[in-house]
């Protein structure tokens, strides 16, 4: 079957620093995933881990330095916005911020009904904006012509995934969706996500830091780390057998809600952000508790544990590389 | 932990609230409500619950600043300072101001507005130094800022950093070495770890469990991160709508919670193996300004009675160091109607 998206080989590389004294960064490095319908895909890691760019090039807002994204099969180019933008649409980390304080929210519903000609008239579109508040538990009455500053930020939340829904889209991309709403309002929000996956078929790709909230949602889950895919595989493999050194590190990491299960060890912190990704070999070497000689001069292979693809010297030998 | 400690920091009936004089129109937001607290020597104190529950605001008033348009509308508050309490509302700026780093700080939440963009971080400490520490023993203090920034595990050469060139986690540690410079009694956090990833926020708790452990000072906590109350705190209390609802340590807080609020937080956070599925708290926060009448969860709460759309319910003492208002535990020890 067709996959919903596939992302192949995806680079992203910025230039810091003057003229004289450039460095490259990469901040995706030749990173591939696919995405099925109907499923929820995690992309997880820590800021400046790649996981928003990564977004971003998939939206179509930045350009990939080398690799191909297709979307249903078709090859997804600068040309082609329109279709990619109606089938594929993004939620955004911070609700305040998405929503101009001096416009109605009411208004960017009729902007969207507008540049995608989704209604013959007014009362159609407002029936057809209903609809959408209902699936996320909101109603047009008590929506119109308020501004975003009488909502809550889970409220909004809630209106911008309504928002997004407008143009019936196959995609949902959610960067960092809950990381602004408080715990308690969080799991209103990923309840949503599951909804809409099994209700009306729609794919999310989760992009997210919070471990628990990815467990708890999605189906499969990758692990970035500096611009690499290190783990990847089923939620259930990849967070409660944890085969890659970072992994385990950002699972032990999650504060648990259980005063009985406290940290006992001590975490050590890169210092900078820059060394890591200009490092070579493997880019987890300098903080990994099991680094080995070979780390710190050879990028490690893709290989695979049963299912789950994992980027790390310790496992060569006793699974299979990949297969490209 | 169990020891007999005297008590550091206490309220008394305490109310904050913003007067705000709209056209004409007064509006007032009851951010906190009767607030009495008893915080204790050498404990870490963790204050939960959702935006917009007067938390910050809490801690305002602890920290002793209290400027309009927030108001102290009644109540005290008492610090300890040297074997004596002190009612701190009724000092002087001056003698409030001394108080204040040397004997209490602040650990602000978002470290990007903390440091001063243009200056050194070693510049952040030398102004900080000059305002607190007399001249002829400011070259010794700042030796010894040289010397924790080592101990707590920074890189010597960050006093030669702007604050731009280290990431939010080394920043937020750079803040909280800097509030435990003058060996305060009492630290006061505010969501400090709420922006930062995972593990940075391991680093960030870790760095101020050593600072507590080594001072054995009070450390007050506020997030509305459960997960990380169960981590660190030795007691927590559940704010709710300006009032604490309960309050208790933090084992008799995980497992026996039981207002309803309290419940719905700790029910709420998704754990590893358990795909159960998990319901937000129904609802969203009342507005300050405009409180429901009785308990202010009434209209969220599931177990709602008629009692508790009249009149608010005081404290009860289901266990020692455990007390909750609620009607569905008990009448209280002083139920006062208000």
């Amino acid at each position: 079957m067709e996959k919903l998206l596939e992302v192949k080989d995806l680079t992203k590389q910025y230039a810091l620093g003057s003229l004289i004294a450039r460095i490259l960064i990469t901040a995706v490095d030749r990173i591939s995933f696919y995405m099925d319908q109907a499923e929820i895909f995690t992309l997880a890691g820590e800021s400046g881990c790649g996981k928003t760019t990564t977004a971003k090039i998939v939206l179509g807002f930045e350009e990939a330095t080398s690799g191909t994204i297709l979307h249903s099969g078709k090859p997804q180019t600068r040309k082609e916005k329109v279709w990619i933008t109606e089938g594929v649409q993004a939620i955004f980390q911070d609700p305040f911020s998405t929503f101009n304080p001096l416009r109605t929210v009411d208004s960017y519903f009729f902007e969207t009904v507008k540049n995608y000609r989704l209604a013959e008239s007014k009362t159609d579109a407002i029936e057809l904006i209903d609809q959408k508040l209902r699936s996320v538990g909101l109603t047009y009455g008590e929506f119109a012509g308020k501004y975003p500053n009488e909502f809550s930020g889970g409220q909004l939340q809630r209106i911008s995934i309504a928002r997004a829904l407008m143009t019936n889209p196959k995609l949902i991309i959610a960067d960092e969706p809950v990381s602004m709403v408080d715990a308690s309002l969080r799991m209103a929000i990923v309840n949503l996500f599951k909804k809409l996956r099994d209700e009306l078929g729609v794919s999310v790709l989760y992009i997210t830091h919070d471990l628990a909230t990815a467990y708890y949602v999605s189906d499969r889950i990758a692990i970035m780390f500096r611009g690499n895919i290190v783990e990847m595989g089923t939620v259930e493999q990849v967070l409660m057998n944890p085969r890659h050194p970072y992994t385990r590190l950002l699972r032990e990491s999650i504060p648990q809600a259980d005063p009985r299960q406290t940290w006992s060890d001590t975490v050590t912190l890169a210092e900078l952000e820059h060394d890591e990704y200009l490092r070579e070999g493997c880019k987890f070497a300098g903080r990994c508790p099991m680094v080995m000689e070979r780390c710190r001069r050879e990028v490690p292979r893709d290989l695979f544990v049963g299912d789950v693809l994992v980027k790390c010297h310790l496992y060569e030998g006793s699974g299979e590389t990949s297969p490209s | 932990m169990e020891i007999q400690t005297e008590t550091i920091l206490r309220t008394e009936n305490l109310k904050a609230f913003y007067v705000l004089d709209m056209h004409g129109t007064q509006k007032i937001v009851k951010a906190v409500n009767e607030v009495d607290l008893a915080i204790k020597e050498n404990e870490i104190y963790g204050i939960a619950g959702e935006s917009g529950c007067g938390k910050t605001t809490l801690l305002k008033a602890l920290f002793n600043v209290i400027e309009p348009p927030l108001r102290l509308i009644g109540g005290k508050i008492y610090y300890r300072v040297n074997w004596e309490e002190v009612e701190v509302t009724s000092l002087s700026p001056e003698e409030k101001r001394r108080l204040r780093l040397e004997y209490i700080s602040y650990i602000p939440q978002g470290s990007m507005s903390v440091l001063n963009p243009v200056l050194k971080i070693k510049e952040s400490y030398q102004d900080f130094i000059a305002s607190h520490v007399p001249e002829q023993s400011r070259k010794e203090t700042m030796e010894l800022a040289q010397k924790q920034i080592v101990e707590l595990g920074l890189p010597k050469n960050i006093l030669n950093a702007y604050p731009h060139q280290l990431s939010g986690g080394m920043r937020q540690r750079v803040t909280i070495a800097l509030s435990a410079l003058l060996s305060p009694r009492i630290m006061i956090g505010d969501e400090p770890t709420t922006a930062l990833d995972v593990v940075v926020q391991r680093g960030v708790i870790q760095m101020l469990k050593e600072i507590q452990r080594k001072l054995q000072n009070t450390i007050i906590l506020v997030t509305h991160d459960m997960g990380v109350h169960a981590n660190v705190a030795h007691r927590i209390g559940i704010m709710y709508a300006g009032k604490i609802v309960e309050e208790g340590t933090t084992i008799q807080i995980f497992d026996n919670p039981l207002h309803p609020y309290t419940q719905f937080l700790i029910n709420s956070l998704p754990k590893f193996g358990d795909k159960m599925m998990r319901e937000s708290v129904p609802g969203s926060p009342p507005s300050l300004a405009d409180l429901p009448r009785g308990c202010p969860f009434h209209p969220r709460c599931p177990y709602t009675k008629d009692i508790c759309r009249e009149s608010m319910p005081g404290f009860s003492y289901p266990d020692e160091k455990h007390r909750v208002a609620c009607w569905l535990i008990g009448e209280g020890e002083h139920g006062k109607a208000s």
